[in-house]
């Protein structure tokens, strides 16, 4: 991790992150950082029924995001879209960086788990956009990904076929992948999810490090006591936005009571064409 | 004496030579072709695949009679519009890949049936499903050998992607990996192999060659990479073995090859290594950790 290629664009960008992170801690300035993602009016819709309705706000360089929300409020769907995999409906997702920076874990990864490959097959995919369809892995793509499969607490088990792992493994795997791929922003979607304790803890403790490198983290959950533990900001929606700032005043009673009313809502088929 | 069963046929007859050099180049790309169907679970594909060869082979043996050219061209250019078209159909309606060529697959089959006896026997028809190895042209060697190379060469180019593509479609669409072109090439890839082997083996027999060592490569080991070899290996010792046993049984030559492939199949379930049967009901001692 953090190998300083020179030239990178992606660890230029770190790098610059970085530097603003130790900055902030020794000044004790005060957020915002600069803005590493913005949304900006964004509405997301499927058949013309959104989904995601005029969100605004920006994500700081290097800040650890929890997106909050009820079932149904869309979480989901923007963290797709910011991943590049839905159209923006209206409005327009603006980023800091090489768009091509982010990496996202889906909440169901739709592999087959009884396909003929081993852990560090699976890690090495997350040199793809550096190696693409082509090139070869070097020596040094071969150590970050035997340090990724170590810091997720998988050493020694880098030749064991993937169909022998528990689910619990399995996503330390994908966690490692992630590591791989050196991306200045990272979407996670519950990402702990039927996952064991121990598990969660190792994996949020690589959460932290990720955002001690100067990484941006935002990871859709619904443990809410986990997000009041382990996430400075948080943002809570409920198809639009209801709060996004610092967690405390957040996930205030006031808010997740707007965010419930709004959930019970949605039910109301006579949707009118929205006028906003 | 083992030189007169097993040498001596190659060395007399020429005609066994070239069923053996066609079956030879065929095993190395068949095997790998083979090995990307199971993994992506369309083993049952490439058999409806197969019959979409036939109106296109039929409709050039009507306007040019027995030409193997026209009727490879034929084959190859319907294969490859079915095969698409499925594709495509399966991207823009709910149908799934498989129910869509299925449906197109049966259209071709009964139109090739149709075309053929229109001019035709059934014997002609016997010849494009099941092939004729003893007899195969130069016109057919030098084809066989180009789909091969060919193969090869491009299954080399898409190798990662097709895996990637096999194993986390969402993930290689987010790092902008092209897996819909990796697909259509690897579609391309299968019609042109079972065109190839048309003449020596029959569109029909053609899978057998293809999937038989593929199967059997998978009750062995779990690496993609020895999966590939082992497959290519099992194909070409089906093909001598096969040759070999018509030879001095006088059976039919290209049946013989896919039985010969059919047996290390059975082998295989039986005593695989990775999951054989012998194994799930032998029990040994289980181990400390």
């Amino acid at each position: 991790m953090g190998r300083g290629l020179v030239g990178n664009p992606i660890e230029a960008v770190l790098s610059r992150a970085r530097d603003h992170h130790h900055h902030q801690h020794a000044a004790q300035a005060v957020r915002p950082a600069a803005p590493i993602l913005e949304l900006n009016d964004v509405t997301i819709a499927y058949d013309r029924h959104p989904v995601v309705h005029h969100i605004s706000g920006a994500f700081a360089a290097g800040s650890l995001t929890a997106l909050v929300g009820p079932n149904g409020a869309g979480k989901s769907t923007l963290l797709k879209t910011i991943a590049g995999l839905l159209p923006v409906t209206a409005g327009a997702i603006r980023f800091g960086i090489d768009r091509r920076a982010v990496a996202y874990l889906p909440q169901v990864v739709d592999v087959d788990r009884s396909f003929p490959l081993r852990v560090i097959d699976v890690v090495d995919f997350g040199h793809w956009r550096k190696v693409g369809a082509l090139r070869r892995l070097d020596a040094q793509d071969r150590t970050a990904s035997v340090a990724a499969i170590a810091s997720v607490g998988l050493a020694g088990l880098e030749n064991q076929p993937i169909g022998q792992l528990s689910v619990g493994q399995f996503q330390r795997v994908l966690f490692a992948r992630l590591m791989v791929q050196e991306a200045a922003v990272i979407l996670l979607d519950e990402p702990f999810n039927a996952i064991d304790q121990k598990t969660t803890a190792d994996l949020m403790q690589v959460v932290r490090t990720w955002q001690d490198e100067g990484r941006t983290v935002i990871a859709a959950l619904h443990d809410l006591e986990q997000v009041k533990r382990e996430f400075p900001d948080a943002l809570l929606m409920a198809r639009e936005l209801v709060a996004w700032g610092p967690t405390p005043q957040t996930l205030g009673d006031e808010n997740l009571a707007q965010a419930r009313a709004l959930a019970a809502s949605w039910s109301d088929p006579a949707a009118a064409i929205c006028a906003r | 004496m083992l030189y007169d069963a097993l040498i001596q046929p190659f060395i007399e007859f020429g005609f066994m030579r070239r069923a053996l050099v066609a079956c030879l180049a065929l095993s190395i790309s068949a095997g790998p072709i083979g090995v990307f169907l199971v993994l992506r679970r369309m083993s049952l594909m490439g058999d409806a695949m197969s019959h979409a060869i036939l109106p296109g082979a039929a409709i050039g043996f009507l306007v040019f009679g027995l030409s193997m050219w026209a009727m490879s061209l034929g084959g190859l250019v319907v294969a490859l519009v079915v095969a698409l078209a499925a594709g495509a159909m399966s991207r823009v309606t709910p149908l799934k890949e498989d129910a869509a060529l299925a449906g197109f697959f049966l259209i071709s089959l009964a139109l090739g049936v149709l075309l053929v006896s229109m001019k035709g026997s059934s014997v002609d028809l016997l010849h494009i499903l099941f092939g004729t190895l003893l007899a195969v042209s130069n016109g057919a060697l030098l084809l066989i050998a180009a789909a091969s190379s060919l193969t090869v060469i491009a299954l080399a180019l898409v190798y990662r992607t097709l895996i990637l593509e096999c194993f986390d479609p969402g993930f290689l669409r987010a790092v902008g990996g092209r897996g819909g072109l990796a697909h259509a090439t690897f579609l391309a890839l299968v019609v042109l192999n079972m065109v190839a082997a048309m003449q020596a083996l029959g569109t029909l027999m053609a899978i057998g060659l293809m999937m038989l060592p593929a199967t059997s490569a998978r009750m062995w080991t779990i690496s993609i990479g020895r999966m590939v070899g082992l497959a290519v290996l099992l194909a070409m010792l089906s093909s001598i073995a096969g040759l070999i046993i018509s030879y001095h049984a006088n059976l039919p030559s290209g049946p013989a090859v896919i039985l010969a492939a059919g047996f290390v199949y059975l082998l295989s379930l039986a005593i695989g290594s990775n999951g054989g049967l012998l194994r799930r009901y032998i029990r040994r001692p289980h181990l400390e950790h």
